[in-house]
Formats: C-alpha cells, structure tokens, sequence
C-alpha cells in the first residue's frame, strides 16, 4: 500500500532517485509534479500519497490533484482542474478546490501560481516589443568574403580611379575658372596643331605677328656687323628677332621657322621669362625696341 | 568471358603502369587464345599504349591505391609543366624573330575582362531608363525639388566604436543629425521622420561592438537598402590623414554602377549629399563598386598642375555590400523586396556580379 514514510525512506535518503539532482548545497527534485522544485519530505510527489500542484500548458494554469483513493490507478491518479485566467479568481477556486487539505500544499500552489501568471504577462509584454532576430553566419562564407573583398580593393585602385575621375572633371570644365590651369592646356593644343600642318601654324602665326613691330634695316646696313650677333646666340629671342627684323623680305616660311624656334626654346625653357637681351657692344634704337617686343612675345608664350 | 578477362588484365596492367613489360607479356599471353577481331584490337591497343606512357582513355582518378595515385599524378603535373615551358620558349623565340611584326602581346584575363554579360547592364542612351529616372523616388531630388537631409542612427545600445562612426558620418554627410535609439521601433521613428523632412534614415547596425550593417531608407516611401558593412577604419586609425573635414558640400563621384540595380543603388547614394558642390571646399566621397562590393572613400584633393592632383584621405572609410534592395520604407516583413541576395544562385559562379 502507500507507506509514504518508508517510500520516503528509500528514495529521500537511502537510496536511488531519478528525479533527484544534487547539488553542492541543495537536492533538487526534477518530477514534473513538483510543487517546489526541491527535495523535500513534503514536496516530493513521490513520498506524498495527498498532493497538488498548478502547472501551466499554453499559456494556461491547471490545478493537479492527487489523492490516496486513486493511488491504485496510475491513469486516473491526477485530476486536472482548468483555473480561471482571472488571477483573483483562480486563487478563489485553488482555495475552494484544496479546501480541507495542509496548509503547506494550499500556500505553495498559490506562490507557484502567482509565479506563472507573472511570467505570462512578461512573455506577452515581450512579444509586443521588437524581436531581435539572430541570424547565423557562416565561417566559410565569411571568410570567402573577407578574401574577395580584399581582391576586390586591389584591383579597384581607388587611388588611381579617384584621381583619373577628378582630372577628367577638371579637363571637362566643371570646376570653371577656379583653377589658373586652362592657359597650359591652351599651349598644349597650340603644340599640337603646329605638329600637324603647317598652313595651320601659319595662321596662327599671322595673328601674332599683327601686334608685333619690325624694324626693317637699311640698305647701306653690313652684314658684318652680323658677327657681333653670333656671339649672342644664346640670347635667343633677340637673336631671332634682329633676323626678322633684317630678313622682313625673305620668304614667310623662314620667320614662321623662327618663331617657331623662338617657341619651342621659350617652351623647353620652362617658360622661364627671358631677361632682356644684354648687348655688350650695339646700343642702337632697334634693340630697345626689341626689348619691348620680346616681353609681350614671351607672356604669350608663357 | 574472354572479353571480361582482357579488361581485368588490362586495368591490372595499368595499374602498374611504371611496368611495360608486364603489360606487353600479358597482352601476348591473351593474344593467341582470342579470335582474330580481339587479337588485332588488342594489337592496335597494345602499340598505342607502347608509345605514350597515358593512354588516351586513362585518367589519374581511376587508381585505388593512394600512394601509386599521387605518384601519377605528380608525373602528369610534371610533364604538363614542361610542355608549357617549351611552348613558352617558342613562342619568346617567335616574338624575337619576328621583331616588329610580331603581334602585340595579348592582353591578361582578369575577373573585369571575363565578367558574365548582365543583360540589365544599363546603355547610356537607353530611353526607357530614362524614363524610369524620371519618374522614380529619387526625381524629386534630381528635379531639385528637395533637399537631403538625414537622419543618422543606430541598433540598441551602441558601443563606442559605433558611436564614434556615427559622429563622424554626420560630419561628413551635410545636414546629417545622429540621434540615440532609445529601443524605438523603426516603423514609430519613420512617421516621425517624414513629418520632420527628413529625407534619408541611415541606421548602423552593431554586432560584438562593431558596426557590421548599414540600412539606408529614403524616406517619403523611398525604398530601403540593407548593406553589409566591413572594414571600418575611423579617423584616427587612418595613417597620413588629413585635417577633419571642414563643412563644405563635397564632391560625389560613383564609380562602375553599370547594371540597372547598380544604377538606382548609385543614385540612392548620390541623393545623399545637397546638388551643388562647393569646389572651394576640395573634398570629394567616392563610392566605387568593385565586384559588388562598394568601397567608400572621403579625399581632399589639390591640383598640383593640369596633369596631375594630390589626394589625401580625410574621414572614415568603410565597404559596404548590397544585402537587399526593398520598395517602401522599412518593413522587413510585409515589404516588397526588389533584389534579395540569395547565395546559393547569385553566388555560385567567381564572375558573375550584380550591381
């Protein structure tokens, strides 16, 4: 029959539970039944052949009840009491249901039932709020990706990329007038159309010349005095210059070599501006007219 | 049964391949007890396989045995290196020889070169692309009709390091305002946005105290892109950087947004920042797509003369990687996503790319 004393006898101290877990400092009791949770000689459902518990399905509370009468019929040991959702009101019927029964039972179904209603209420106040939801990475994925990132960015050159994209901008003109370079580039397409034809540097040329003064030399002019000028044929302008001045009849196409000459020394320069021609031995007025001229030539040029 | 006896003899004989001989003594052997058809197959077969050491219908895979496996195969690696090298050598010794007429080298494949056609890719002359631009969520923005502004944010409880991104993208991004999530759910903070005018909510989401999401909405119900985000450096771990960026309007420049998704995506980025930039300020946000991925850089530039420019790295620099493009403002369950990355199809080939 149901010898509480001796079942707890055995299983509580003496010998084997499975429901019992021990630990350092307390027995747990892992029956299902368990009103506490604890090992105990009046909590395990085991050892007591009159016990009750609320366990919670769904959301729901229900009153478990055991009684000695039933203790034959493992089946039809526990009878199940759905409680009200109302908190007052299951109290009410836990009270009426364990009315005669120990105090103990009576108390500690209400404590575990207070405990579940508040932690129903936590769960449907947390579902309310957002969800955090985990997603799981994958190592190799992620390492895959960290390595074709790093793939990526070489061959991106974003160095180059970057700076090929705002030298583009600049060339089309989006920057306006903020930047003094468009003079440069003006000479680099002066360059390139007196590689191509000549007829075309002849006209550009003729347009220069319109501003320019020549000074035409006599007839009785020598040309020995010519010499003196060999020797300052590092100062190129001048010396291009006083040939204009004196082969003014000669044909276009030499002055236009000239010029040109003038132009690529003056570019191979560094469009450093050319000081004025230092003649050690003439101080004839055609100089000083030369100097004026070279200048304005020269800021052209530059 | 004869015939099932010569292919197990002749799968004996190839697995001891090194041993000629023994496959030719047992060829002979079988050679007199078939009929005359087997024996001239066997004969025919028996001189090919004499004059290569593979014969053709051989493959490394088939040997059981391991170590005998990984010695074949390491002869047929060796071989085939040296068939490359003298190909090589000829065709250097060719090249020599011909001098100028050779013809020009031939130009390396590279990912770039082999990338699988999109058929969405975008032609700039394209009409009905046009069209679309005209009439998408961001012509309000290309018709000059508003003006950016965002609103920059983060997940729960950030820690420092993200705190400190979100800082410096308000300083880069004009009109940009960081604000604290305070647990707000983002569908609330939306309604609230909108009524403010604001134009963009950017919010960074932070894994283990490091940003590693970024999710991009425009917001009069602009569609919402959700982006990895990997490789932030903030200001101060970048080396030779610049002073902090002053409160110009920067330049934009988008690099190889070729595809249709790559198009609305770059305009989404170009929305970001007012139209008119202020070329006094000289500072330029790149964002360039390299293999989907999307690499942000913030420069001041210089020009040093008409050939050459000076840059130098100002602000934080992150990639991003387009994760999901959705049609409304967030909503991540009831939303209409118009381009999901699905891994499995979208990543199964190297060359394939979609923005």
């Amino acid at each position: 029959m149901q010898h509480d004393d001796v079942i707890w006898d055995l299983i509580g101290n003496k010998s084997f539970c499975s429901y019992k877990v021990k630990t350092k400092t307390q027995q747990f009791c892992r029956n299902e039944y368990n009103i506490t949770g604890l090992c105990n000689r009046s909590s395990c459902p085991l050892a007591n052949s009159q016990y009750a518990t609320v366990r919670e399905e769904k959301g729901l509370c229900y009153l478990y009840m055991k009684v000695i009468e039933r203790a034959a019929f493992p089946a039809r040991m526990w009878e199940k009491v759905k409680l009200d959702r109302n908190y007052a009101k299951a109290l009410e019927q836990i009270d009426e249901n364990l009315i005669y029964w120990p105090r103990f039972i009576r108390h500690k179904c209400k404590q575990r039932l207070t405990k579940i209603t508040q932690y129903l209420i936590r769960i449907r106040k947390l579902t309310l709020k957002r969800q955090r939801k985990l997603v799981p990475l994958s190592r190799k994925v992620e390492r895959r990706e960290k390595r074709r990132e790093e793939k990526a960015l070489i061959a991106a050159q974003l160095e180059n990329a970057i700076e090929k994209e705002l030298l583009d901008r600049l060339k089309q003109g989006t920057y306006g007038d903020i930047y003094n370079f468009p003079i440069h580039a003006f000479d680099k397409a002066m360059e390139k159309q007196e590689e191509e034809t000549e007829s075309e540097e002849e006209e550009e040329e003729d347009e220069e010349e319109s501003g320019t003064r020549e000074f035409v030399a006599e007839e009785e002019f020598e040309e020995s005095d010519l010499s003196d000028f060999e020797d300052m044929n590092n100062l190129k302008g001048s010396s291009d210059e006083e040939e204009d001045a004196e082969e003014q009849s000669s044909e276009e196409e030499e002055t236009e070599e000239e010029l040109e000459e003038e132009k690529t020394k003056a570019k191979s320069k560094g469009k450093t501006p050319l000081k004025g021609p230092v003649r050690k031995k003439r101080a004839y007025v055609e100089i000083e007219y030369e100097q004026e001229t070279e200048p304005a030539q020269k800021s052209k040029a530059t | 049964m004869d015939s099932t006896k010569v292919t197990t003899s002749e799968s004996v004989s190839k697995k001891k391949g090194k041993t000629k001989k023994l496959k030719q003594k047992i060829k002979t052997d079988e050679a007199p007890v078939q009929e005359m058809e087997q024996a001239e197959i066997e004969v025919t077969e028996n001189k090919s396989e004499s004059g290569a050491c593979f014969p053709p219908t051989f493959s490394v895979s088939e040997i059981k045995n391991k170590q005998r496996r990984h010695a074949m195969f390491l002869k047929l690696k060796e071989e085939k290196r040296k068939q490359k090298l003298e190909l090589k050598k000829k065709k250097k010794k060719e090249r020599k020889a011909l001098g100028d007429q050779a013809p020009p080298k031939e130009v390396p494949k590279t990912i770039e070169n082999q990338r699988i056609y999109d058929e969405t890719t975008v032609n700039p002359e394209d009409e009905e692309v046009a069209f679309d631009e005209g009439t998408d969520e961001f012509s309000a923005y290309f018709n000059r009709l508003t003006n950016p502004k965002v609103l920059i944010t983060t997940s729960d409880r950030p820690r420092g390091r993200t705190v400190r991104f979100c800082e410096q993208l308000a300083t880069m991004i004009p009109h940009a305002h960081v604000y604290y999530r305070r647990g707000l759910a983002l569908k609330r903070v939306i309604p609230q946005c909108i009524s403010r005018g604001f134009t963009y909510l950017m919010v960074i989401n932070e894994d283990r105290k490091v940003p590693n999401g970024l999710v991009l909405c425009h917001l009069p119900d602009g569609p919402t892109a959700h982006f990895k985000v990997s490789s932030v450096r903030l200001r101060k771990e970048m080396k030779r950087r610049g002073k902090d960026p002053t409160e110009h309007v920067p330049e934009v420049i988008l690099n190889n947004f070729t595809t249709r998704l790559g198009h609305s995506i770059g305009r989404m980025f170009a929305a970001l920042f007012p139209h008119d930039p202020q070329f006094v300020g000289r500072q330029v946000a790149t964002f360039h797509n390299q293999r989907d991925f999307i690499f942000f850089r913030f420069h001041r530039y210089i020009f040093k003369n008409e050939k050459k420019v000076g840059i130098q790295e100002l602000g934080p620099r992150f990639t991003l990687k387009l994760r999901s493009l959705q049609k409304g403002t967030f909503d991540s369950k009831f939303g209409e996503y118009e381009w999901v990355h699905k891994r499995h199809e979208m990543d199964s080939s190297r060359r394939k790319f979609h923005l």
